[in-house]
């Protein structure tokens, strides 16, 4: 196990479309725990992303560095370069409530907040400005709702509070309310763990529909998952990035002997 | 009213510790005995409940038995030694309530062996008496009580057997207990609400309450003459009103925001190390005594309002509501901040996660979803650090005087509920002058005061609640 090496892709790869994100050499310590090591990958503009791997590997860590949550936990140490859009996410005079608007985020844990329904879609919007008046939000929260496929189950009960709503309700809550905020990176930590297969495949629906304008990072534990709605996956293990390619080359033809192990179910 | 002490002494020892100690002597015999017995037996066969079941069980049935006996005759000897003891008296005696009691109190002292002042001899009889029920009843609390432990004891060792459920009985008994101590506190409370209610029903009897919830002056001193009804003393409570809403509404306007905000700071924007210093510095604060706080009330406060006032050309009293509302906000400081501080704490991070990350600053977070989320635990804080400064007697003697003014000026001198409670009750009283009840009835209106803010409080809770999980 020990002789792991990463056989990171070039990001120079012909068959990569243009990089949204750019991360390169990127280690994260919490407190002595080295938690990511030397994770260079890039993720494409407009398309999904997988990333998949056993637990503890690192995949939570590596999303929160793309919109700076890591910076909450006071423990954390991020080093590295990760670039969105050619620009340093880690420069000092960037701001990052403001990176955090662009880059949206559905948690692992579903977290709404103990406001009503309709409040929790529209908090993001309301911070940000995006709406004129009470019709243009009662827009907005909508077709959110809409499209995180949860409306026709809370249209009767939008002042309800958002955590009377059932696990499963609750997550697509909190992508309806990452969405809201219209953000060009929307990163997914596995967003349907607590959906029934028919709301997953309504949420894999969005999140396919929303690849067309949008940028999206998905963590997953399924690999069916990752085979239907990405086109670039990436595998994680102990903190390595260990392979990243074109989906359908991971699953088929993975170059890496962890990776083949990892997919067809031998560990993890 | 006095009594017989129950049990005297046998060799310069308490009888009760006599008794007690051999209560639990035998309870822990009880215990060891169960136990080793039921640990025997679940040798050879599997018994339902672990042996220190059995032995707790044990226990409690010497222990239970024996207090009960215990606090029955305890009762009851009371009881009989005084009605023998006044039979043995002289009927003239006898009849005079306030001599009745005064020579029961002399009885029990000498039984005691306490030093007894005055000519006794008329008690003689009476003494004798009295001693020989107490005697005859400690022997039978002793031969009850031990009787009362060995049943508990053979009772227990009986139902010692591998079906017997005593974990689950263990269970029943301790809710039981549990629902005692719960009784004993809500009887309490309300006995003690029956108490002040019973007394201001008779304050009322004196002087109608719309003149005492309406009256503007408060003079109760005047009611002590004699050859004058009490309804023609001073009982209106209006200026003590708004002398206690005034104090305060100052003391709250200065210990809400800087408590709240302190506690926003400590909770969200201060490093670990700094809270953990500031916090218990402030709750030192709330330890220190308040009758100090009065001092600095009265000696420091309210000479620099008096002087600053008078530098801007305005007329300062010398006790000034503002003097103690001020040093009463500081007292309080520690119950907003301190509460409030840990219900802040106690909202989950991922709720600051939630709003971070749909991109929201630090403030943003704290006024839309931190505080609303805190808000019970917040409005509690409120509610305790109001009924202190509602309840607040000594800064308000020191600081705005005895004047029952009515005026909302806070430059002026005024009072309060409690500091008239506090007057009136001070030094001798008649227990049944129309001066003397009007301090039950003002804590009446004290309680009910702080009970409608205590109702506010709740509404106010389960209308603006963000409950999470
Ligand atoms: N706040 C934290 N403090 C300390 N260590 C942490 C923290 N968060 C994560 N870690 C550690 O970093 C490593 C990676 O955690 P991470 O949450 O990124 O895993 P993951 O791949 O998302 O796992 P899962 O699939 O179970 O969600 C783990 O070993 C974890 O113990
Ligand atoms: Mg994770």
């Amino acid at each position: 196990m020990n002789d792991i090496a990463p056989l990171a892709v070039p990001p120079e790869q012909a068959d990569a479309p243009r990089p949204k994100i750019t991360a390169r050499n990127i280690n994260v310590h919490y407190g002595e725990k080295h938690a990511l090591k030397d994770v260079s990958v890039d993720v494409p503009e407009k398309g999904v992303m997988a990333f998949i791997g056993p637990s503890g590997c690192g995949k939570s860590t590596f999303l929160r560095c793309i919109n700076r949550m890591n910076d909450t936990i006071p423990i954390c140490r991020v080093t590295g370069d990760l670039r969105m859009d050619g620009r340093d996410i880690y420069e000092p005079g960037l701001d990052p409530v403001l990176l955090r608007a662009r880059v949206g985020m559905v948690f692992q844990k579903p977290n709404p907040f103990p406001k009503s329904i309709y409040e929790n879609v529209a908090y993001g919007p309301r911070l940000h400005g995006l709406a004129g008046d009470k019709t243009e939000i009662d827009e907005i929260v909508v077709s959110a709702l809409k499209k995180a496929s949860l409306f026709e189950e809370v249209k009767d009960r939008l002042k309800d509070s958002g955590t009377s709503l059932s696990g499963g309700q609750q997550q697509r809550l909190c992508i309806a309310r990452a969405i809201a905020v219209r953000p060009q990176v929307i990163l997914m930590d596995e967003p349907c763990s607590a959906l029934d297969p028919i709301a997953t495949a309504k949420i894999e629906e969005l999140i396919d529909e929303l690849r067309t304008n949008f940028t999206i990072v998905i963590v997953t534990h399924s690999m069916q998952q990752a085979a239907r709605v990405s086109q670039r996956t990436a595998f994680f293990h102990l903190g390595k990035l260990i392979e990243d390619g074109v989906t359908d080359q991971i699953f088929m033809n993975p170059r890496h002997e962890l990776t083949r192990n990892y997919i067809t179910g031998r560990f993890g | 009213m006095a009594g017989l002490d129950l049990t005297g002494r046998i060799g310069g020892v308490d009888v009760s510790i006599i008794y007690f100690s051999l209560l639990l002597l035998m309870s822990a015999c009880a215990y060891v005995l169960a136990r080793g017995r039921a640990a025997e037996g679940a040798r050879d066969r599997s018994f339902h409940s672990r042996p220190t079941y059995h032995g707790l069980l044990a226990f409690s049935t010497v222990a239970l038995p024996m207090f009960a006996v215990f606090v029955a005759g305890a009762f009851l000897t009371q009881l009989v030694a005084e009605r023998q003891a006044l039979a043995a008296l002289d009927p003239a005696l006898v009849a005079d309530s306030l001599r009745r009691g005064a020579a029961l109190r002399q009885i029990a002292d000498i039984l005691s062996g306490r030093p007894v002042s005055g000519d006794v001899s008329a008690l003689a009889a009476a003494v004798d008496t009295a001693r020989s029920v107490r005697q005859i009843a400690a022997a039978a609390i002793y031969a009850l009580g031990l009787a009362a432990g060995v049943a508990g004891l053979l009772f227990a060792l009986r139902r010692i057997t591998p079906d017997f459920k005593a974990r689950n009985s263990f269970e029943r008994l301790v809710s039981i207990v549990l629902m005692l101590c719960a009784g004993i506190a809500v009887l309490t409370t309300v006995g003690i609400v029956f108490s002040v209610v019973f007394e201001t029903f008779r304050f009322f009897q004196r002087v109608p309450p719309l003149e005492f919830l309406t009256g503007t002056h408060w003079s109760p001193q005047t009611a002590i003459r004699a050859d004058q009804g009490g309804s023609s003393g001073a009982f209106g409570i209006v200026p003590l009103l708004t002398g206690t809403l005034l104090i305060s509404t100052i003391a709250m306007l200065v210990a809400g925001p800087i408590g709240l905000f302190a506690a926003i700071y400590m909770a969200e924007y201060a490093s670990p190390r700094f809270r953990a210093i500031a916090k218990p510095v402030l709750e030192i604060l709330a330890g220190i005594p308040t009758v100090v706080l009065g001092f600095f009330a009265a000696l420091t406060v309210a000479p620099l309002i008096r002087v600053a006032g008078q530098s801007l050309g305005l007329d300062v009293a010398s006790e000034s509501a503002l003097a103690a509302g001020l040093v009463m906000g500081m007292m309080i400081i520690p119950f907003v901040s301190s509460l409030s501080d840990d219900v802040i704490t106690a909202v989950p991070q991922s709720l600051r996660d939630g709003s971070f990350g749909l991109g929201a600053t630090k403030s943003e977070t704290i006024k839309r979803v931190i505080l609303p989320a805190a808000l019970p635990g917040i409005v509690s804080a409120f509610m305790l650090a109001i009924s202190r400064a509602v309840g607040e007697t000594m800064i308000v003697v020191m600081a705005a005087g005895l004047a029952a003014n009515l005026t909302f000026n806070p430059l002026d001198a005024v009072t309060t509920f409690t500091v008239q409670i506090k007057t009136i009750l001070v030094g001798d009283q008649e227990f049944d002058s129309a001066k003397t009840l009007a301090a039950f009835a003002l804590g009446f209106v004290l309680f009910f005061f702080t009970l409608t803010l205590n109702v506010i409080a709740l509404a106010i809770i389960r209308r603006y609640r963000e409950q999470y999980d």
